[in-house]
């Protein structure tokens, strides 16, 4: 009861790098409020998964192996982790912002009235005082996020309903192994107390899902085009300085919905958040929701024809200009320099 | 032929946001911005209508709740395709978060009665939450299909569907009746149609009515067709306490616009050598190579 739970998304056989991500988080929150980490994973074949997952120092392990909860659909995973919430009564619910997190988030804020907050890039925990009431809330979930089209900050809090529940993109937060001999106490749920035959009605017909072969969290250093690239064309630039340099290419949000290149690129809030050792941000403005996939870069380069474009007061160096100019020269004096 | 609901929201266009977006208490200043039919919404609106291609005879209800402005989306639709609109309208659904606002849909919908199919787009700009939907077919108690690109075949009461993951699709067969939402890579929507254009463009809520002269009124007493429906909070039998400010378990502690740490930024030129000093910098650093 009262524990931090984070739902562990197990897809095409493995435990996503997210939910390790939020584990890990999960831990700090859980001992900030002195209380135990739960998770809780649905899906099949999972024989051997408490290993993996109780090295992130989680206590508590709900596990349920069922032909039923695999491939993932909507409804029987919301029957099993809402009736599940129904009797642990978690605090604190955390999911990963991806295609399951985000379809079964909602689902079970709606079931169980509670308040939910997507995207969140970081999570803290404080006190509230509703201006109304006068009422002062203590140990409250921060869920901090930039809101209405990056524009802004905002900080969220759920001070009545329970769970407070968020979603968090890959890569926001570290994971790290609390202890590789860490044991958590594991408990099998009997999930025919929560699914009922009108759960199943979804069936799956086809299913194609491919690992990424874009590598964006783990590269050491990341090329990015924004809008200002200009065209897919001209990301071509992009690709080429990244061969040379071995880096991966990435993009912001503007550029990906300008068809610029694909949305698996796609840097910041709504994005992946990286820590790369470079970043070379190419006609990219600066929002916030970008920056906050990339603030923690160690070195910034931004290329823009614009003097006064945000990013570049985070950048170490500032090159103004062209990148159909630039990026050439780049890659040839990188050539001619390098031994 | 099918009875369609389609979800739509009119959101502020998030591209083109001042300084004045912002209220005191932390909540949108929506009045002072470009107002705009939400992107994904018209990519439902298109799913419904080739609903409505195939299967003639097919109704399309057009839902959206809002200030009374939000009318203009529903003209925008119905002069797409849409049969009907409904407004959804009261100073209780103020300050509404992702919960209220599916509570106050699906009470909406519950007063609508009959359907075989709810369409809403993924998410909005304006906040990119995602939420809506999902949280209205729970309510509801209906299944729902997310992330929807292609309606592949609807036959009698089974729809298959072609939803969009990250890094691949799923194809999917459900019965009716579902809840889908549509993703950006649906088929785009149709422009405007100039017959429906003329057809509806003094369609009107009860609210704008209100200010119009008397012979524009009596236009729309000859054609019904021309009222859109308008509902307040009451109208559609939904409890205060879950509504607006009040029914939000989300509460805004506090807005910042954030202020870079800047850093002290070394600006060069496009020139050569600018370049490949920097070329010669970065090798030097082990920065690259």
């Amino acid at each position: 009861m009262n524990n931090v739970c984070v739902y562990c998304e197990f897809e095409e056989g493995k435990i996503q790098d997210v939910s390790f991500e939020l584990l890990t988080k999960g831990r700090s929150l859980a001992n900030q409020l002195n209380c135990k980490l739960e998770a809780l994973v649905l899906g099949e074949g999972l024989a051997g998964i408490e290993t993996e997952i109780s090295k992130y120092g989680v206590d508590i392990l709900y596990i349920a192996d069922d032909k039923r909860l695999c491939p993932y659909t909507t409804l029987p995973h919301t029957a099993v982790a809402v009736g599940l919430f129904r009797e642990t009564k978690p605090q604190i619910v955390l999911m990963g912002a991806t295609s399951v997190g985000r379809d079964l988030g909602p689902r079970i804020s709606s079931s169980l009235t509670s308040g939910l907050t997507a995207d969140c890039t970081n999570l803290e925990i404080g006190e509230y005082e509703d201006k109304k009431t006068g009422r002062t809330y203590e140990n409250l979930l921060y869920q901090i996020r930039p809101a209405f089209g990056g524009n802004i900050v905002a900080t969220i809090v759920n001070p009545d309903n329970r769970p407070q529940m968020a979603t968090v993109r890959e890569g926001v937060m570290k994971k790290e192994i609390i202890s590789e001999t860490h044991k958590a106490e594991v408990v099998r749920p009997d999930i025919n107390q929560y699914l009922r035959e009108e759960d199943l009605v979804v069936k799956i017909i086809e299913r194609q899902v491919e690992s990424s072969k874009i590598n964006l969290k783990n590269s050491s250093i990341i090329i990015a085009g924004g809008y200002g690239v200009g065209s897919k064309e001209n990301f071509n630039l992009l690709y080429e300085l990244a061969h040379t340099l071995g880096a991966e290419v990435g993009a912001s949000r503007a550029a990906v919905d300008a068809g610029f290149t694909d949305k698996e690129r796609q840097i910041g809030q709504t994005g992946i958040t990286v820590r790369p050792k470079l970043y070379i941000a190419c006609g990219i403005s600066g929002q916030i929701q970008h920056i906050a996939g990339m603030q923690d870069s160690a070195m910034v380069i931004s290329i823009n024809n614009d003097a006064n474009a945000p990013i570049n007061k985070l950048a170490d160096y500032v090159i103004q200009g062209n990148l159909e100019n630039i990026i050439p020269r780049m890659i040839r004096y990188y050539k001619r320099n390098i031994k | 032929m099918y009875k369609i609901i389609v979800l739509a929201k009119q959101v502020p266009d998030t591209r083109s946001v001042g300084k004045d977006a912002m209220k005191a208490d932390g909540t949108v200043n929506r009045a002072a911005l470009p107002a705009i039919f939400n992107p994904e919404d018209l990519n439902a609106l298109e799913l419904a209508l080739e609903i409505g291609d195939r299967f003639p005879g097919t109704r399309i209800t057009l839902l959206t709740m809002g200030p009374v402005r939000a009318a203009e989306i529903l003209r925008e639709g119905m002069y797409r395709g849409a049969d009907a609109g409904v407004l959804l309208t009261d100073k209780a659904f103020a300050g509404s978060d992702t919960l209220a606002t599916s509570y106050a849909l699906s009470c909406a919908i519950r007063k609508i009665g009959d359907f075989d199919l709810i369409l809403a787009g993924r998410q909005a700009i304006d906040g990119d939450t995602a939420q809506v939907g999902p949280q209205v077919a729970e309510k509801l108690g209906i299944p729902q299909i997310t992330y929807a690109e292609e309606i592949i075949s609807l036959a009698a009461k089974t729809i298959r569907v072609k939803r969009r993951l990250e890094r691949g699709f799923e194809l999917v067969e459900c019965p009716l009746p579902v809840l889908i939402t549509a993703h950006s890579t649906a088929p785009d929507c149709r422009p405007r149609n100039a017959r429906r254009l003329m057809k509806y463009k003094r369609a009107t809520t009860l609210s704008e009515r209100h200010s119009a002269s008397d012979d524009y009124l009596a236009s729309h007493m000859e054609k019904s067709y021309l009222a859109i429906t308008e509902w307040c909070a009451k109208d559609v039998n939904s409890g205060l306490v879950q509504l607006g400010l009040v029914g939000s378990p989300t509460k805004v502690r506090q807005v910042e616009n954030i202020v870079f740490q800047a850093k002290e930024s070394k600006v060069l030129t496009a020139d050569d050598a600018d370049i490949e000093w920097l070329m010669q910098e970065l090798i030097a650093r082990h920065t690259i190579g």
